[in-house]
């Protein structure tokens, strides 16, 4: 049956000029024959461990025939819509007037989104739910920004970046239950090791580039979360650890009673004071992630990255130092991961290997690359629509992945190159300039 | 000894398992050049339909063993052969041209949309079935210890050499191999001699997921139970069976593949359980430090 699909391919790709209806509907006609067969036994059939244990089934053929017809359904409208918006690469002119007015747009939003985010707090002071999402959202950008340094900046493609953050988050959790540290000590600590173990992910990963980088950071991730678990003495196992301590103001703790900051400023206590100053401490650590990041590229560590990410060959060849300048990206990146995961133990009160799994790995690196791999304004657009996304879509828990990863095939065809294509370098030149031909000797240089 | 005979032939046979989902990896990493992460979900999906046809054939009252394995062999290889291509069409032949990182996040994307297809469509529950081929022999009995050779075991490993030779001949003699060996060589060249490119490439697709397929119902036989998140862990280590054994290449995709299930049933025996994948991923960090084209890769120039 795959023979008869596979050699309708080629007509599918060539599109006509001007297809007909008869097209339309054999493009359909074959797409819901390829989902009938894809859904026949996976949507037609239901199987279920039995009461007693041996698998019995039974059979769904109304959501087979739904599926479908959807299928059916979709193919035609993806068609009509293709046909509507022309062939694919067409180029679209915008009228002048319309660019600069998008160019002014583009500037201004991040003053405004920056200074509504110092507002979310005032404005949505009774709504909890909005303050906790609007600190789930912050996380994320802050990951994110963490992870562009590797993967925007540098372009070594991380996929246990997930192995950093736990890093920091134990290290805090541990610290501050078993020896009473607190979280501003700990956060520097959390911090150090993270960067740490980055350096220790860098060393192996020099020699390897492209795919290969990809596949040995993802073990490494792996290898972390499979260590918490089983490393049950140190890390509690897959029980996790609870009870960490919650941040204080500055060694003042946010309680009710005379020892409180709230007592101490003469004001009622509110358990809403620590969540607002939760928020406030995610947006000051995203923002020095950020400000660390915008300067580090002026520098000449952050010109070699992407100079890196450019060509590595080219770069070497230029005398730059592969070794110190990967290293200290995978340090640097592994850092802010660390300083998200202390803050996120210290948010939790809980920390388990749960909350540590690829599927965070590969959230935040979509988050990076659906910003635009470099952009700082695209990568925090990229976690408010994902999060934003993501809770959207809470309702329909079991479904919510699966969105998930639509979404994510979805956006890569949409805009393989993120939401904000941003990769040009920081610095280049301004004028090409032209070299006389007395100077070369083939003409024009 | 005896201990380690035995361990010796569950290394083996789950080496096989992991062999066929290498080749799967390896061949579209040879010729696209993208790991296909949703792979590792195809095997899963192979599994899961094995599982499904399998109900079905004996709920209508066959009986004859051999004629159900045929059936429910050919099912699921044909079928999830069908989930292999429709993967390559919706989310990777759009992205082909596109910049190295865009398909390999479509391929993340995939993966996520398969498990959790399989998820919502059949329950988050490990799916047991009762052991379908029983019996064996036992090969040597010393001190109360026995190494047995069981009837599954044979019939993994038969299954895998059988296969393995299907495939061999057809890369090495076909039409259909002989397009798959140009276009990893040169995709544009081969289209100007007038190679289907994008029908090669999708039939890569189908045959690396058939393949799959078939390590999914050994799976099944061999452990007796499916379950939706099985492809993740059993596809990272099929990935780095390939690119231990070399990636691009298929003999290595299957030597990577022994390799990884006898590291890691060894392991299992003589250290610790928990830290068998450790082991296996360590492996494959070490062995990329100190050969990072493999053991029968070849070295790759890269030019400016």
């Amino acid at each position: 049956m795959g023979d008869g699909v596979t050699t309708a391919a080629p007509a599918l790709t060539q599109i006509p000029r001007a297809p007909g209806i008869a097209f339309i509907l054999k493009k359909a006609l074959i797409s819901a024959l390829v989902a009938l067969v894809l859904f026949s036994l996976m949507i037609g059939i239901r199987t279920e461990a039995g009461p007693t244990g041996q698998l019995i089934y039974w059979t769904r053929f109304g959501d087979l025939a739904a599926m479908v017809a959807a299928v059916f359904g979709g193919s035609i409208i993806v068609e009509l819509l293709r046909q509507w918006w022309g062939p694919v690469g067409t180029i679209r002119i915008i009228p002048p007037r319309l660019q600069s007015t998008l160019a002014v747009a583009r500037r201004g939003i991040a003053p405004v989104l920056l200074i509504f985010t110092f507002l979310v707090p005032v404005i949505f002071y009774d709504q909890r739910y909005i303050l906790d999402l609007g600190i789930l959202v912050l996380t994320y950008v802050m990951l994110g920004w963490g992870l562009n340094v590797v993967v925007g900046l540098a372009g070594l493609l991380d996929l246990g970046y997930v192995a950093f953050y736990a890093v920091g988050a134990y290290s805090y959790a541990l610290l501050a239950t078993n020896f009473g540290l607190s979280f501003w000590v700990c956060l520097p600590l959390a911090g150090i090791l993270a960067a740490f173990w980055g350096m220790m992910l860098g060393f192996p990963v020099l020699r390897l580039r492209g795919d290969y980088l990809a596949i040995v950071t993802l073990a490494f991730g792996e290898i972390i979360r499979l260590v918490i678990i089983n490393w049950q003495s140190l890390t509690g196992g897959p029980n996790g650890v609870s009870g960490i301590p919650r941040p204080t103001f500055f060694g003042i703790p946010l309680v009710p009673g005379p020892d409180g900051l709230a007592a101490k400023l003469g004001i009622e206590f509110s358990p809403t004071h620590r969540i607002v100053f939760l928020f406030y401490l995610i947006l000051g650590l995203a923002l020095l992630t950020n400000w660390v990041t915008i300067r580090l590229r002026r520098l000449p560590i952050g010109r070699a990255w992407e100079a890196l990410r450019e060509d590595e060959v080219a770069c070497r060849a230029l005398g730059i130092n592969i070794t110190t300048t990967k290293l200290t990206a995978f340090a640097t990146g592994a850092m802010f991961g660390g300083f998200a995961g202390a803050f996120f133990a210290t948010r939790q009160g809980f920390i388990s290997p749960e909350s540590f799994t690829f599927q965070e790995s590969a959230l935040v690196l979509a988050i990076v690359v659906l910003g635009g791999m470099g952009s700082q304004l695209g990568v925090a657009l990229a976690a408010l629509t994902m999060i934003g996304g993501f809770e959207l879509f809470r309702g329909l828990e079991q479904y919510r992945m699966l969105v998930f990863g639509v979404a994510m095939v979805l956006l890569m065809i949409w805009r393989p190159r993120g939401l904000i294509g941003h990769r040009a370098p920081t610095v280049f030149l301004r004028h090409s300039q032209a070299i006389s031909s007395d100077l070369v000797k083939e003409g024009h240089g | 000894m005896d201990y380690f005979a035995q361990q010796l032939i569950n290394g083996i046979v789950l080496g096989s398992i992991y062999g066929l989902i290498a080749i799967g990896y390896t061949m579209v990493y040879g010729i696209v050049g993208m790991i296909n992460f949703a792979h590792g979900d195809i095997f899963m999906i192979g599994g899961f339909i094995a599982l499904i046809s399998f109900l079905i054939l004996v709920s209508i009252g066959l009986t004859v063993v051999p004629v159900i394995l045929l059936i429910v062999l050919l099912v699921s290889m044909a079928i999830t052969a069908l989930y292999g291509w429709t993967v390559e069409r919706i989310a990777y032949r759009p992205l082909r041209h596109s910049f190295r990182l865009a398909p390999m996040l479509s391929a993340i994307g995939m993966s996520f949309v398969l498990s959790n297809y399989s998820q919502v469509a059949q329950g988050a529950r490990v799916k047991p079935v009762p052991p379908i081929i029983t019996g064996g022999y036992t090969l040597l009995e010393q001190n109360g210890f026995v190494v047995r050779l069981s009837n599954v075991q044979i019939i993994v490993v038969v299954t895998t050499i059988v296969l393995l030779a299907i495939f061999t001949w057809l890369v090495a003699r076909t039409r259909l191999g002989r397009d798959m060996r140009a276009c990893e060589q040169d995709q544009t060249m081969a289209a100007l001699l007038g190679v289907d490119v994008d029908r090669t490439i999708s039939m890569t697709f189908v045959i690396g997921a058939a393949l799959a397929a078939v390590a999914g119902m050994m799976y099944l036989l061999y452990y007796g139970l499916v379950d939706f998140y099985m492809g993740f862990v059993a596809g990272i280590k099929a990935f780095t069976a390939a690119v231990l054994g070399g990636i691009g290449s298929l003999p290595g995709a299957m030597l990577g593949g022994l390799a990884i299930g006898l590291i890691e049933t060894l392991w299992s025996a003589y250290f610790s359980v928990e830290y068998k994948d450790v082991a296996a991923f360590s492996i494959l960090i070490i062995v990329l430090i100190f050969l990072p084209t493999g053991l029968l890769g070849r070295p790759e120039v890269e030019k400016v």
